[in-house]
């Protein structure tokens, strides 16, 4: 039986956690993620987890330590935002080539600078070609459920790479909402224990892990990661299916919101998907057909489901809570254009970059998104397709 | 584990390079790295035993009389330390 709860989201997260009861958790607080680590350290003071906590002096010695914990063959956990994920930028690369699969709580914040410590996607972004399988969340309900799948698709034999589950810094990070909880014993049951095939703790086998790896090997190791993003794709899905056979709750690549019979889609990720949502069920009132495409999973990136998903709408607009800052358009816009491309689907897309620095989107800025679109869909002029959303000219 | 070298397909390599056996540094043969070599000359050597506890690899085997024997140049890297050390002149790069 599930559980009717009202928490933040950086609370159904340490929930999560605290469900999972991973071997290691090693995290240094930053904002907005810094509940995470603190409401963790409560459970491992109380006794309600047998989890080794590390207080380490930096991230990069906090995802060192998670390295060094999966390596040696146990499950490790941590959390961070913005500048702490920079700072871990080299072991970022590290986990994933070592095929290490540590789970992360990434709470989407503005990396300095200039200094500033609300919502936008520029820390996720900046880490998109790391080798990490991203999953976004539009509140904490998702924030909650990525988390309790995180483990079953990373630690799968086909998959072994790292995950981040990233969420909203203070838009859900810290608004309380209702969450359906599931009972820890059914938590522990669906996302079982890790048993890695081959760990450094194991003294009937010992082993090396991140020998020099020189020409004629490092190419080879690279595309078997590549390789490995790929067949996650499908583990995502069957772990997505085994999840709603218990709970009831549905989750795909990404979240298709009337967009079947839509004209005009929106695309974008985390929270201002909600928002989007209420601007669609107006606009459908008015008559208009206003759809949402809200990615879930943005690597592996699901280009030909896109494709797929938005070959029949007359326009498309994408929405980059992060300026690429490379004259040719935000991440997302960038992926889904030259997705359309390769798989010949000819839809007028624009991009916004919006809700820079955790600029708040309202909506009525969603709402001029689709004005645009219409105007665009009739037109087939697409103007300045790299646009901005909410900036003072 | 069976070997992998340059020519091993994609799908024979373990996964980040690991190495599933113990003691594989003896499988990689650094000597080439060497631009001078140390040479040993057996009339002057007094089996003193000060050369082969300073070499950072494992250049200079010793055997079960504890004496030393004629460099591994498969895994020697030329630095030199013992032909420093060696109070009889029995060390000499070139």
């Amino acid at each position: 039986m599930s559980i009717r709860e009202r928490l933040s989201g950086n609370e159904a997260s340490a929930t999560a956690m605290k469900q999972i009861n991973p071997d290691v958790v090693a995290a240094f607080p930053i904002t907005p993620s810094t509940e995470i680590p603190q409401y963790f350290s409560t459970f491992v003071s109380n006794g309600t987890v047998d989890t080794e906590f590390v207080a380490v002096e930096s991230e990069h010695s906090a995802m060192s330590a998670c390295i060094g914990a999966e390596a040696a063959g146990s499950r490790a956990m941590t959390a961070t935002s913005a500048n702490g994920l920079s700072l871990m930028w080299e072991m970022i690369y590290i986990a994933s080539s070592l095929r290490l699969p540590i789970v992360m709580s990434l709470v989407n914040r503005a990396v300095s600078g200039p200094l500033n410590i609300h919502n936008d996607h520029s820390d996720a972004m900046g880490v998109r070609d790391a080798g990490w399988i991203m999953m976004f969340s539009e509140n904490n309900q998702e924030a909650y459920d990525n988390l309790l799948m995180a483990h079953r698709i990373a630690e799968h034999k086909d998959v072994m790479l790292p995950l981040m589950v990233c969420q909203d810094g203070f838009i859900t990070s810290h608004s309380i909402e209702n969450i359906m909880l599931e009972e820890d014993s059914e938590v522990k049951k669906f996302v079982g224990t890790y048993k890695p095939e081959h760990y450094l703790l194991n003294r009937n086998e010992p082993i090396a892990v991140g020998p020099l790896d020189v020409q004629p090997y490092l190419f080879e190791h690279k595309a078997q990661q590549a390789d490995a993003m790929r067949a996650s794709k499908q583990v995502i899905l069957d772990v997505a299916k085994d999840f709603e056979a218990w709970t009831g709750r549905k989750y795909g690549l990404f979240e298709e919101y009337k967009l079947d019979d839509a004209e005009l889609a929106i695309v974008c990720v985390n929270s201002t998907a909600g928002t989007t949502k209420f601007v669609v069920d107006k606009l459908r009132e008015q008559g208009v057909k206003a759809g949402l495409l809200k990615l879930r999973v943005y690597r592996p990136f699901p280009g030909e489901e896109i494709s797929k998903a938005l070959a029949h709408v007359k326009a498309v607009a994408v929405l980059d809570k992060s300026d690429s800052l490379n004259s040719a358009g935000g991440a997302i816009f960038t992926d889904i254009t030259s997705s359309f491309q390769v798989h010949k689907v000819n839809v007028p897309t624009i991009n916004y970059i919006y809700g820079i620095g955790g600029r708040d989107t309202k909506a009525d800025d969603i709402e001029s998104v689709y004005k645009d679109l219409e105007y665009v869909a009739k037109t087939g002029d697409l103007g300045i397709p790299y646009r901005y959303l909410g900036l003072r000219r | 584990m069976s070997e992998i070298n340059a020519t091993t397909p994609m799908n024979e390599m373990t996964i980040g390079g690991n190495i599933y056996e113990a003691g594989n540094a003896r499988n990689f043969k650094t000597g080439d790295w060497r631009s001078i070599k140390p040479v040993y000359i057996e009339e002057k050597c007094k089996q003193c035993g000060l050369c082969f506890p300073v070499c950072p690899d494992n250049a200079i085997p010793v055997n079960k009389e504890l004496k030393r024997e004629d460099f591994n140049y498969d895994y020697c890297k030329g630095c030199g330390v013992c032909a420093k050390v060696c109070p009889f002149a029995a060390i000499i790069m070139e």
